[in-house]
């Protein structure tokens, strides 16, 4: 068999195991915990995506965007608008359709909202491309907020009154999916040229340009991966629970670098550990209702001290004299 | 080819007031192990900056295997085949040695980001020979035995050897040193102009390099060019230069 057969029948078999899986993750827990377990499941999943698709920006690219929420609300409405108002034209699937006719219309609708975010990432990043640092970090803000405000302000996706008449169509099988895909497709980049050129990037700018990495470019693309996997988290996430723009404040933003940072900048086990962590701990202090929020920051103030390059973050070897 | 590898024709570059490089024209022959000298502040750096593209020349132009590379971005004028370490050595830090290399393999890297993300036979064919071609350049700098050290932990004489590995990776056929000796005990330079030497022939390049110890640019340059203050006061083989009256002014003063 040529390597390339056997490398496309590889995958194939990839695929269906990641299937066999995301399925039989979610028809267990559908069986065997509550619903209230259930939701933390694909919250958590989510998150992992989103911390997963920022690190590819901050950690291993060394930018420094706060504005991750804003590509999620890009994927949720754009894929929730295409659901509502294009997929019963096309295809014929109404809101209450469930089973198999489902999934073509929802995979249609996640890529929609990821190449939607996508582009937004592209029309950010351009710009703020010139931009390091705190100037690169201003500007990711200011674009999370003004994307929130404008969707806030548009009438056909509910504006205020959040977006009604989403069919739920997301389960914990389409977020495993969306989380184990993330994880490949950034594992596979960073074995490669490519992913090393964004390594390149955050160790010496200067140096990467001078041996022939376009730095620019890559940086462009570190934004754009990133936006389309936090676009098609927003669209899993719209088609999954109540969608308004409150979900999508500076303070989700803030919520995924905590992630990413606590997990360790630039690992991706890091990400999937720090989402988890960060999903499941607010969760779990809720027996102490009132306190809950002091032992919240207490638990980060404590790990960033004990472990300040993150649970699994590498630490810097010693700098030349 | 005939003509030069590189040519600098009436390059200046001004800072505000201040003429960095003014109406500098340079030739370097192909095959040379040629140096650029002068005292501190004579723009030798600068003269490094312009023709890899970190400033683009005020006025004037530079050609490279005759094609016009000025004003063209870094990156693009990396992947045309001109190589450089700084005075500073900008080695990865928390990368290892390898990957150190690796990166610099990127400017002959074919395979898309699509092959990368599907893992693709075409990009694990490629990586593969990156892997080999990487481990042979440490290889050939002694440097195997740090493979996997996080290239910030080097000691500083290794750092340097590294970053003519990782320059070497990009395959270049003009290679930039400066000041490659900075720092170093004399034990290690020689032994890194002899390493110098060496990567030449071997590889069939053309080396320009920056040095302020005159011992060892007279003792391995075929060709010596001396900038002060921008403009080129001297230019030919070492003896020459050696007892050129107006180097010696610049070096040492005015003679009273």
């Amino acid at each position: 068999m040529s390597p390339r057969k056997s490398s496309f029948a590889r995958g194939l078999l990839w695929v269906a195991a990641a299937l066999a899986l995301s399925l039989g993750v979610d028809r267990l827990a559908v069986q065997w915990i509550n619903p209230y377990f259930y939701r933390i499941l694909v919250l958590c999943g989510l998150n992992v995506m989103l911390a997963l698709s920022l690190n590819l920006v901050n950690g291993i690219t060394g930018q420094f965007s706060i504005g991750h929420a804003g590509f999620m609300a890009v994927g949720a409405y754009a894929s929730a608008a295409f659901t509502v108002y294009a997929v019963p034209q096309l295809f014929g699937v109404g809101p209450d359709a469930s089973g198999l006719v489902i999934v073509g219309p929802l995979l249609l609708a996640l890529l929609v909202g990821g190449l939607t975010s996508a582009a937004a990432g592209f029309l950010v990043g351009l710009p703020s491309m010139r931009l390091r640092g705190d100037y690169l970090a201003i500007v990711t803000l200011g674009f999370g907020e003004i994307i929130r405000v404008v969707i806030l302000n548009i009438d056909a996706v509910g504006g205020a009154r959040g977006f009604a008449g989403i069919p739920r169509r997301t389960d914990l099988a389409w977020v495993i999916a969306g989380a184990l895909t993330t994880w490949v497709v950034l594992r596979n980049v960073l074995r490669s040229y490519h992913g090393r050129a964004f390594l390149a990037i955050r160790e010496d700018e200067i140096a990467a340009e001078a041996l022939g990495v376009p730095t620019t470019r890559y940086k462009v693309t570190a934004f754009v991966i990133a936006a389309f996997f936090a676009g098609v988290a927003g669209a899993l996430f719209a088609h999954y629970t109540y969608l308004h723009t409150n979900s999508f404040t500076f303070m989700k933003s803030i919520e995924v670098i905590v992630m990413v940072v606590l997990g360790g900048m630039g690992s991706l086990l890091g990400s999937v550990l720090g989402a988890t962590v960060l999903t499941a701990l607010p969760e779990a202090l809720r027996f102490a209702s009132s306190e809950r929020l002091i032992i919240y920051s207490l638990l980060l103030i404590v790990l960033m001290i004990a472990r300040p390059q993150g649970i699994l973050g590498k630490t810097e070897g010693k700098r030349g004299k | 080819m005939s003509g030069p590898l590189l040519e600098l024709k009436r390059v200046t570059r001004a800072f505000g007031g201040l003429r960095a490089v003014a109406d500098l024209d340079f030739i370097l022959d192909p095959g040379l192990l040629a140096g650029l000298i002068g005292p501190n502040g004579a723009g030798k750096t600068t003269v490094f900056n312009l023709i890899t593209g970190v400033y683009a020349p005020t006025s004037g132009e530079i050609r490279f295997e005759g094609k016009r590379v000025d004003g063209r971005a870094t990156s693009s004028i990396a992947r045309a085949g001109i190589a450089r370490t700084f005075q500073n050595p900008r080695i990865f830090a928390g990368l290892t040695c390898l990957d150190n290399v690796r990166i610099a393999c990127h400017t002959h890297a074919g395979a898309g980001l699509l092959d990368s993300i599907l893992a693709t036979g075409r990009s694990a064919k490629e990586e593969a020979d990156i892997l080999a071609r990487s481990e042979g350049l440490l290889h050939s700098f002694a440097l195997d035995g740090y493979r996997d050290t996080l290239a910030g932990g080097l000691p500083y004489g290794e750092q340097r050897r590294l970053e003519i590995a990782r320059a070497l990776a990009a395959e270049p056929r003009l290679l930039l040193l400066d000041e490659p000796a900075a720092g170093l005990n004399p034990h290690e330079t020689q032994a890194l102009m002899r390493l110098i030497h060496d990567v030449r022939d071997r590889y069939k390049l053309t080396v320009l390099l920056i040095e302020h110890d005159m011992k060892v640019v007279m003792g391995i340059c075929e060709r010596i060019t001396v900038l002060d203050y921008g403009v080129c006061i001297a230019e030919g083989v070492p003896a020459a230069i050696r007892s050129n009256p107006k180097v010696i002014e610049a070096y040492l003063g005015d003679a009273v």
